[in-house]
C-alpha cells in the first residue's frame, strides 16, 4: 500500500516536472523527432544509424569540432551537397562527394538538430529562420 | 469437454511446428532444375541438374582479369553495385563488410562486387573505392566487364535486372547472392538488413560443412 502511494506521488512530481519544459525545450523535442525521421530517411544509408559514417568513403558526423566550426555551412553542404570538397573528419581526410538532397528549411533545420544533438554531438537547436538565413549566403 | 478439445490443437499445433523446423542442416538449392534421364551400365537413372551461374569476363580493382575459372573451388558471395550510388550501396556494402572480416583469412570464401555502371567505375576508380573501403588483398574483388554482359549476368543470379532512369541513375536491388562451389545458388539475403547479412555468414558456416563443399565436386 505505502509503496503505491509513493509511486503515485512519484509519477505526480514527474508529470509536473515534464509538464514544465519551456517552450525552447518543446521546440527542440520537436525538432529532434521529426529530424531523426528524416535522418533515417535521407543520411542514414551513407552516414550509418549512429553517425558513424563507413570506413574512408563516407565521413562520420561524430565530430563535434568540425560541426561547430562550421554549422553555417552545413545547411549549404545538406542542400547543394559537396562535390570535390576536402574535409577533414576526426583527423582525416574525406573528398566530398555527398549529393544534394533536396530539403525544405525547416526540414534541414529538424534534421540538422537531430544530427548535431545526436552520436556525442550537443549543441542546441538549429531554427528554421537561422537555416534560411545560412542558405542565402551559400556559394 | 472443451479443455480437452482446446489442449489437443495446442498438442496438434505444437506437432506441427516440430515437423516442419526439421533436422537437416543443409541450404537449399536455388533456380530451375531440369531433370535429365540417360543410361547407365543398362539402368534408366534421372539425374537433376540444377541452375548454375554462366561463365563471365570481367576485370578486378587491380587490374587483373577475372573469369569464372579464377572462382573455381571458392564459395562466394555476389552482389551488383556502382561506386556513386547514393542509397543503398553505402549500407550493402556497410554490411558486406562484416562478411569481409569474417572470412578474409578463408582462402575458400571469396566475396565478387559486379559493377553495373562500367563507364565510370574504372579499374582506377574500383582501387580507390577498395582503398576507402578499407578492402585489401584478393577476399573481395570489385569487378569491371561489359555493361550487356553484366546486366545478361544479373538474371543468372535471380536479382532484378538494373535498369538506368531519365536521372541516369541506375536502379537496382540490393540482394546477396550465395553460390557454391558447383556455382549453383544456395541462398539470397537482403544486404540493406544486418540481420540477413548475420544469417549469411552462418549460412556461409553451414555450407562449408557440406560433403560436395569439401570435395568441391
Amino acid at each position: 500500500m505505502k509503496l503505491k502511494i509513493i509511486s503515485a506521488i512519484g509519477l505526480l512530481i514527474a508529470v509536473l516536472f515534464f509538464s514544465c519544459q519551456t517552450e525552447d525545450e518543446i521546440t527542440f523535442a520537436r525538432y529532434y523527432s521529426t529530424g531523426s525521421v528524416v535522418y533515417q530517411n535521407k543520411c542514414q544509408n551513407c552516414h550509418g544509424k549512429d553517425g558513424q559514417g563507413l570506413s574512408a568513403l563516407m565521413p562520420p558526423l561524430t565530430d563535434s569540432v568540425f560541426l561547430k566550426a562550421n554549422k553555417a555551412l552545413l545547411p549549404c553542404i545538406v542542400k547543394y551537397g559537396a562535390k570535390g570538397k576536402l574535409m577533414i573528419i576526426n583527423q582525416h581526410p574525406f573528398e566530398g562527394n555527398m549529393p544534394p538532397v533536396d530539403l525544405a528549411p525547416i526540414e534541414i533545420a529538424e534534421v540538422l538538430t537531430y544530427v548535431t544533438n545526436s552520436f556525442g554531438n550537443k549543441a542546441g537547436v538549429v531554427t528554421a529562420q537561422q537555416v534560411e538565413a545560412d542558405l542565402s549566403k551559400c556559394n | 469437454m472443451k479443455k480437452l478439445i482446446g489442449g489437443m490443437v495446442a498438442l496438434l499445433a505444437l506437432g506441427a511446428c516440430k515437423f516442419n523446423t526439421g533436422p537437416t542442416a543443409t541450404l537449399p538449392v536455388y533456380g530451375n532444375r531440369t531433370p535429365v534421364t540417360k543410361t547407365v551400365g543398362g539402368k534408366t537413372v534421372t539425374d537433376t541438374i540444377y541452375q548454375t551461374i554462366p561463365a563471365f569476363k570481367t576485370v578486378n580493382q587491380y587490374g587483373d582479369s577475372i573469369t569464372s575459372k579464377n572462382l573455381a573451388g571458392n564459395i562466394y558471395v555476389a552482389d551488383f553495385f556502382f561506386t556513386t550510388c547514393p542509397s543503398i550501396c553505402p549500407v550493402m556494402h556497410r554490411n558486406m563488410l562484416n562478411v569481409y572480416n569474417a572470412f578474409k583469412a578463408d582462402k575458400e570464401v571469396k566475396i565478387i562486387s559486379y559493377s553495373i555502371d562500367p563507364k565510370h567505375d574504372s579499374v582506377n576508380v574500383l582501387k580507390k573505392y577498395a582503398d576507402n573501403l578499407g578492402i585489401a588483398g584478393n577476399t573481395w574483388w570489385l569487378l569491371q566487364g561489359k555493361k550487356e554482359e553484366i546486366y545478361k549476368l544479373s538474371e543468372s543470379y535471380l536479382v532484378r535486372k538494373p535498369e538506368e532512369d531519365a536521372r541516369q541513375l541506375f536502379i537496382h536491388d540490393g540482394y546477396f547472392i550465395l553460390v557454391d562451389k558447383q556455382k549453383r545458388i544456395r541462398g539470397t539475403y537482403d544486404g540493406t538488413l544486418p540481420e540477413q547479412v548475420t544469417k549469411l555468414i552462418a549460412d556461409i558456416k553451414t555450407l562449408k560443412t557440406e560433403p560436395d563443399q569439401i570435395t568441391g565436386k
